[in-house]
């Protein structure tokens, strides 16, 4: 059910003067696939996305984007990719319409004025288009930028944080349209930082301190971290949380309503150190470990190794 | 610890940090300890309210001895540098419509003849007076030179030609602004200066705007040549500069009647390469600078030796050799001698060549410099 590979780059590293950013990165993205990719701030994800637009050079690596070489050819790779910045980037002083009309010519669509309608029609801001992008809220801020991404057909789109402040209404009308465009064969590679959205990802990789640590499928995901997490609830669950954080193999305890959720790498040191607190009034059961769990596992642990 | 009106320690904080500031911030550093240095030294050597050794050529028909005593008088006034012996008065016009000599010098066929026959022959001193600071000192300064310039010849039998009235006559002709009217020369002059600070200030912005503003990495995202994103930002304020020249025109006329001798369509047609390298300019500052505020001192620092080593407030030829050069390679320079030419000598294109192809050589490099300069990459 895999298409051909759209992004397929081994070795993809960065420096900013003696530091690397992008560690020897290797990714594989499939046409139709949408890929989340995780990791927190400052961890090279955006870094990585401009390599691959050309929008900074790389430091080694090789591969194609589009079937063309990422580091010579990012000239004819740009005309085929749709990239959304972290931050706004389209002109404020434009109006919705102006900015979509300015894409529309440098990219030489053709029937540019049907287009730019159509992208108007679809956006539903057809009667707003003769206002300025600027005045715009962060969710249609977010619309328009997609829209114009779109404008001239691209066959990758490369978003960063996309949904980054917008409601959670606009959030899953954005990822409502992503699975119908990766339906049509788009490929989407999107950053995150949400945990639902990243569960709605065909295939996750997670970064940290310029290193890919995971990647595959959610349920992948969660299976290579081998992480085994326990629910307690009833009693004062909530406050065991002081007391468990201290106990020799238990990597995190998160709150979840009213239940805690006791996670550790070594299943059996887990469930040793839980043992004095299986009390009764307390009901302790085995549970799936979240992506959440397992990321959270994942910065800790690269941490350690990054301080070492 | 914390309350007080006034408190040393909080002040001496705020004094330490912009210290720091100010020592990080390189450019502005620079600008404090440049423009003092460029001052002095414009201020110092550049302006000369009695500018000597003005270009002069000469016209000698005369074959006797005494138009060449006249010469060596005129020359020891230190007023007058002979360049150029010109063949016909035709030439010597030429130098002067082009700017290439201050005065030209005509010391007729029989001068030595006449001037002993006791004919009073006459000299003519023929001036560039569109700038009246530049020849107003070697004219007042000629009355002296021509009483005592013969003297050396009048002996013997000669000296009765000493006595009054002067044994020559001694005429000027002051061109192009025979009234030593000074809005005459400043208003065109004025041209310059206006599209030079307005342009490269407007467009020195462009390029930093984008990155201050989050854009350019959108629009690096995209399939644009740097060429494409350069000429594109400059071409709408060519309108602008037209514009400007329009608003200059008119007052040059209406307000301050200043007269317009030569082709005001060639005047515009040379206009265009004025207002190319001034964009140019702008725009490879905007590459260079890191923010809009670096790209307005950077703008500033060329403002200071276009306006005072231009010609444009202190006679171009009164300035020291190094800041004539400096002069000659800024655009308002030639641009300037364009304007007036065109305004109050009325010079034609073959005139105008001269002044044109350094503006448009300037444009090139600057533009070169600046595509070179622009970052495709965000590195």
């Amino acid at each position: 059910m895999e298409g051909p590979p759209v992004i397929d780059v081994q070795g993809m590293t960065k420096r900013f003067g003696g530091r690397t950013v992008v560690n020897r990165i290797a990714m594989r993205v499939c046409e139709g696939q949408v890929y989340g990719f995780l990791g927190p701030n400052g961890s090279g994800k955006t870094t990585f996305i401009r390599m691959l637009c050309g929008l900074l050079r790389a430091d080694g690596g090789s591969g194609t984007v589009l079937g063309r070489d990422v580091i010579r050819e990012s000239a004819a790779i740009k005309r085929q990719v749709g990239y959304m910045t972290q931050r706004f980037s389209f002109y404020g002083d434009l109006t919705i319409e102006e900015n979509l009309d300015f894409v529309a010519r440098v990219y030489g669509v053709p029937q540019r004025v049907d287009a730019v309608r159509a992208s108007l029609e679809h956006l539903g801001l057809h009667d707003r288009r003769s206002q300025l992008a600027g005045e715009l809220s962060g969710g249609w801020k977010q619309r328009l930028a997609l829209a114009a991404c779109l404008l001239h057909k691209p066959r990758l789109l490369l978003l960063d944080e996309p949904t980054a402040g917008v409601d959670p209404k606009a959030r899953r009308d954005f990822w409502d349209e992503i699975h119908e465009l990766a339906a049509q064969g788009l490929t989407f590679l999107i950053t995150t930082h949400y945990m639902d959205e990243a569960e709605r990802c065909d295939r996750l990789a997670y970064i940290s301190y310029g290193d890919l640590l995971v990647d595959g499928t959610v349920d992948e995901v969660i299976d290579t971290a081998r992480l085994t997490t326990w629910s307690v609830e009833g009693g004062d669950a909530l406050g065991l949380a002081p007391r468990l954080r201290r106990c020799a193999g238990v990597g995190q305890v998160v709150a979840f309503g009213k239940s805690l959720h006791v996670s550790g790498a070594d299943a059996g040191a887990l469930e040793g150190a839980i043992a004095p607190f299986r009390t009764p009034g307390y009901e302790w059961k085995r549970v799936r470990s979240g992506l959440e769990d397992v990321f959270i596992h994942l910065m800790e642990s690269s941490t350690d190794n990054f301080s070492r | 610890m914390g309350g007080g009106i006034f408190s040393f320690r909080r002040l001496w904080a705020m004094i330490v940090k912009e210290f720091i500031q100010m020592a990080r911030d390189r450019m502005t550093f620079a600008m404090i300890l440049g423009i003092p240095v460029m001052q002095l030294l414009v201020f110092g050597f550049v302006i000369n309210t009695d500018p000597r050794h003005m270009a002069t050529a000469v016209l000698l028909a005369d074959s006797g001895p005494h138009g060449r005593t006249l010469l060596e008088g005129l020359k020891n006034s230190t007023y007058f540098d002979f360049v150029k012996q010109v063949a016909d008065e035709a030439e010597g016009r030429m130098l002067l419509t082009r700017g290439r000599v201050q005065f030209l010098v005509q010391i007729p066929e029989n001068f030595s003849r006449d001037l002993l026959r006791g004919d009073r022959p006459a000299v003519l001193l023929e001036a560039d007076a569109s700038d009246p600071t530049a020849t107003s000192g070697g004219i007042s300064a000629l009355g002296g030179i021509l009483n005592t310039a013969l003297l050396a010849d009048f002996k013997g039998p000669l000296a009765r030609l000493a006595q009054d009235p002067p044994p020559i006559e001694m005429r000027v002709h002051a061109l192009y602004n025979p009234e030593a009217i000074t809005q005459y020369n400043i208003v065109p002059g004025l041209m310059g200066v206006v599209l030079m600070m307005t342009l490269v200030l407007v467009t020195g912005l462009a390029i930093t705007r984008e990155t201050e503003r989050g854009t350019m990495e959108n629009l690096l995202s995209m399939p644009l040549r740097p060429i494409e994103v350069m000429v594109g930002k400059i071409t709408p304020y060519i309108f602008v500069g037209y514009i400007q020249i329009g608003i200059i025109l008119l007052a040059a006329r209406f307000v301050f009647d200043v007269p317009v001798q030569g082709n005001l369509l060639l005047l515009l047609a040379a206009s265009l390469f004025y207002i190319a390298a001034n964009l140019a300019m702008g725009i490879t500052f905007s590459t260079i600078a890191k923010n809009q505020l670096q790209a307005m001192q950077m703008s500033a620092f060329v403002f200071l030796p276009s306006i005072l080593l231009s010609g444009y407030l202190f006679p171009f030829r009164g300035m020291p050799g190094w800041a004539q050069a400096v002069g000659e390679v800024l655009p308002i320079t030639h641009f300037i001698r364009i304007a007036r030419g065109v305004m109050l000598k009325g010079i034609g294109f073959g005139d105008l060549g001269f002044e044109l192809w350094p503006i448009a050589l300037f444009a090139v490099v600057v533009l070169f410099i600046g595509v070179a300069r622009y970052r495709q990459t965000l590195d």
